[in-house]
């Protein structure tokens, strides 16, 4: 079958006579409750890096997932060279000419280099399948300036190595489409550049790279078309060359939507919590780097960036999850840096964690159990080792009336309750203690409108009763809504702080976009 | 006289640590893949009584082998099936295996207990090599041919596993499930073969105890031997070449406890292959997290496609 056709021109490059490589037209994808991607098109020249921008939930890995066979789409059409195909599994995507080099590499770590090759190649010999491509990897190793160790076991690789030995890996599976997803988060900047120049050589040789990122920078200095998605849809489209950093920024964050709710009456007072240089390691290399903040009494300090930019450490370091190597937590005067979770509880620190299903509750236990699981060791529900029951039971019944839990009975294992009703466990549990700081990631995640409502609600309760409130989400709406002061994290740091009266000026959203995207001018 | 003890102690730990070998060699390979086997035990004694009942009624020493070998892999393909296509727990079902195994034998060969073996697989001095100064007693006189079997089987398992397609493929499966479905492999079918590769090996660990070592049937033949196969395979770092030594040293660990029964408590001395894989584990979890050493990344887990590892 033969769609040639139906293929035109890219709108925005007139002229350009070249069969794309890949054709997406009105690709759909629905998920329950939410479309992932709504009639996006995009295409793919050889010889063309194609930078696909926008924030997390935009719908960029569901774009990508499709084009690598992971998920079926609903609707729409892909075409590999003018021919209509489906993607039915990676390994098809591979034999199609297909590469992903995804953010979580997928090599086996005890390998060496050269094993993590030959196991996906076709046709390797039965006997010694490494030893017949060390000489087609040295002829890409060299073109590319892919310099890898052959003989070196991966689990000894930097993230950059690891990152050319999958980039290595595709090409010599033959793709001549290369998807490099978030390539540059895991690099040193020096690395950066030098993948940067790697793609530029794929370029030369004709391949196609559909370079996925949010770092405004590197899309300007690489990219020969951008296509910015946002909420599943494409909302813009830029030549590389023409394009300005704020006209992406604004299409990425998009109009501001939401009224906030109120304007912050500037909190006053000395902060009750400060961060001071704080380094901190996190799984993936260094997650915190000199990060400083404040949060006075009163104020909710909304936390905005892009996932992965330190977020989870910084909740972790302030709630006793994480120690920092460097820099200094103070609550109230007092060093908290070192103490345990359970001591940093004491002190009046309530957590409300990213996943609240697996962080939040204990799910196989009963309603009762997960509300009293903060204070069974009070005096309250104890008398030595032995729980009261009977006392906490009634404290259970109360929080659940106070807080809406719907529930069939207090016996009930919370894993069987839905998002909104398990988060609401959550905050009737941590913010039972009139806490004196509030930490709260992605509070909102996944919630529907009502049990939204509500966490805001309970949330600007606790800002009036005096308490300081760590808010960290993607969310800018909400952020807006609720915030006092907005802090943006980039790379480990706050790379800067705007009070709500800024942020919600059109300058202030627009700059707010540059930060999130490492863009130095703002 | 110190040097005849030397030898045979040499020869004794050799046919000793034959079964080990033999069942450690197919603990590798399905380790390997990334599935772990505590069925060992079971599959062995029914490895052991099925060969036994076959060259009784037969007298047939090679059928008795195959159906051995079948019977491992007949109890290994329900283990199969369990850990690697219902994706339910490896250690309950090993462990089901192991304890239901022994008492199927067990039960099978009551009425066999004690009636000697017609025609049993009997040692024989290799020409020439058993001629050798101290080597020849001690690796080349009155050995089965079942021990050197193991040793070739060891050098073929090592062949295939570290220096061919297929073995490459396994042990991608066993570290990387993801990274081996994304390059076209079969992740479940590679496993469920390993499997069956353990469990007949296993088979054959029994049945050289009952044909050969002994060769009489009896209640719990293999003692424990497939507990320590467990351990060994965790001694020689999941490598068959390095199973041969640690064999010979569990096996003499068992002579010794013998013939020191006069200066030590023979308790002490079984004891010590148990102790030294503790040690062992210990060295690896203390040199850990490099991952030079060290079982495979996937061992014990099951392998859906598009979970995040």
């Amino acid at each position: 079958m033969c769609y040639l056709d139906e293929v035109r021109p890219p709108d925005d490059m007139p002229g350009v006579r070249s069969v794309p490589l890949i054709s997406v037209r009105d690709l759909t994808k629905r998920f329950p409750g939410v479309v992932a991607n709504d009639s996006v098109s995009l295409d793919l020249l050889p010889g063309e890096v194609h930078a696909l921008l926008g924030e997390n939930g935009a719908g960029k890995t569901t774009l990508i997932s499709m084009l690598y066979g992971l998920l079926q789409p609903d609707g729409g059409s892909i075409a590999m060279d003018a021919q209509r195909v489906t993607i039915r599994n990676p390994r098809h995507a591979m034999d199609l000419g297909i590469g992903l080099v995804a953010q979580h590499f997928n090599l086996a770590r005890r390998h060496s280099v050269a094993e993590n090759l030959a196991v996906g190649l076709r046709g390797t010999p039965f006997w010694r399948p490494t030893k017949a491509l060390q000489k087609r990897a040295a002829e890409l190793t060299e073109r590319y300036g892919l310099e890898v160790r052959m003989n070196a076991q991966v689990a000894g690789l930097s993230p950059g190595e690891r990152q050319r030995v999958e980039i290595l890996k595709a090409v010599m599976q033959g793709a001549r489409v290369l998807i490099l997803d978030e390539p540059t988060s895991v690099l040193t900047p020096q690395e950066a550049d030098a993948l940067l120049k790697v793609v530029a050589d794929m370029r030369r040789d004709g391949r196609g790279i559909l370079f996925i990122s949010h770092k405004l920078g590197e899309v300007l200095r690489i990219a020969d078309r951008i296509t910015v998605l946002r909420g599943g849809k494409v909302v813009g489209r830029r030549a590389g060359g023409g394009a300005e950093a704020s006209d992406l920024a604004r299409l990425m964050v998009g109009a501001p939507t939401a009224t906030p709710q109120r304007l912050g009456i500037p909190p006053e007072g000395e902060p009750v919590l400060r961060v001071n240089g704080v380094w901190v390691r996190g799984r993936r290399g260094q997650a915190l780097r000199g990060l400083d903040l404040a949060v006075r009494p009163g104020e909710i300090l909304g936390v905005a960036g892009v996932a992965g930019n330190g977020q989870s450490e910084l909740a972790q370091v302030l709630t006793g999850l994480a120690r920092p190597d460097k820099g200094t937590v103070t609550l109230a005067g007092l060093d908290i840096g070192r103490l345990s979770p359970r001591e940093v509880r004491k002190l009046g620190v309530a957590y409300i964690p990213e996943d609240r299903r697996a962080e939040g509750v204990a799910g196989s236990m009963s309603v009762t159990e997960n509300l009293v699981l903060r204070q069974v060791r009070d005096k309250e529900f104890a008398r030595g080792p032995v729980i009261d029951w009977r006392k906490a039971e009634a404290f259970a019944a109360a929080a659940v009336a106070r807080f809406d839990v719907r529930t069939p009975s207090l016996a009930t294992a919370a894993r069987t309750l839905s998002g909104g009703n398990v988060q609401k466990i959550v905050l009737a549990r941590e913010l039972s203690g009139r806490p004196s700081l509030v930490v709260a990631s992605h509070p909102t995640y996944g919630l529907d409108v009502g049990s939204t409502a509500m966490t805001h609600e309970r949330l600007l309760a606790q800002r009036e009763r005096g308490a300081a409130v760590v808010l960290v989400s993607e969310d800018l709406d909400e952020l807006r809504a609720l915030s006092d002061n907005i802090a943006v994290l980039f790379a480990g740091r706050v790379v800067g702080t705007l009070p709500i009266s800024e942020a919600i000026t059109e300058a202030g959203w627009e700059r707010l976009g540059l930060l999130m995207g490492g863009s130095a001018a703002a | 006289m110190e040097l005849e003890l030397l030898t045979t102690t040499l020869a004794r730990a050799l046919a000793f640590g034959t079964p080990l070998l033999l069942a450690a060699l197919g603990e590798v390979v399905a380790e390997r893949a990334g599935v772990v086997n505590l069925g060992m035990e079971g599959m062995m004694m029914l490895g052991a009584v099925a060969g036994f009942i076959v060259a009784a009624a037969t007298g047939s020493l090679p059928l008795a082998l195959l159906v051995a070998m079948l019977a491992g892999v007949a109890v290994a393909a329900l283990h199969g099936v369990i850990a690697t296509f219902l994706l339910a727990n490896q250690f309950v079902s090993g462990l089901a295996i192991t304890i239901g195994g022994v008492g199927l034998a067990n039960l099978l060969g009551k009425e066999w207990v004690g009636k000697p073996l017609a025609a049993p697989m009997l040692p024989f001095d290799v020409p020439v090599l058993s001629d050798i100064p101290l080597l020849g007693p001690a690796f080349f006189t009155r050995q089965y041919a079942l021990t050197y079997a193991a040793l070739v089987l060891a050098l073929v398992v090592w062949l295939v596993l570290f220096r061919s397609r297929p073995g490459l493929t396994l042990r991608t499966v066993g570290e990387s499930p993801a990274a081996a479905d994304a390059a076209g492999a079969n992740v479940r079918r590679v496993r469920f073969l390993a499997v069956l590769v353990g469990g007949a090996m296993a088979g054959l660990a029994g049945a050289y105890l009952s044909l050969a070592y002994r060769p009489a049937w009896g209640e719990n033949i293999t003692n424990g031997m497939g507990w320590i196969a467990l351990g060994l395979t965790i001694l020689a770092l999941w490598h068959p070449l390095r199973a041969v030594p640690a064999a010979l040293l569990f096996g003499a660990f068992f002579t010794l406890s013998f013939r020191l029964q006069a200066v030590l408590p023979p308790e002490l001395l079984t004891l010590l292959p148990y102790l030294v894989t503790v040690l062992a584990l210990t060295l690896i979890a203390w040199r850990g997290g490099r991952g030079a050493v060290g079982a495979p990344e996937a061992l014990g887990l099951p392998y859906r496609r598009g979970e995040r590892e």
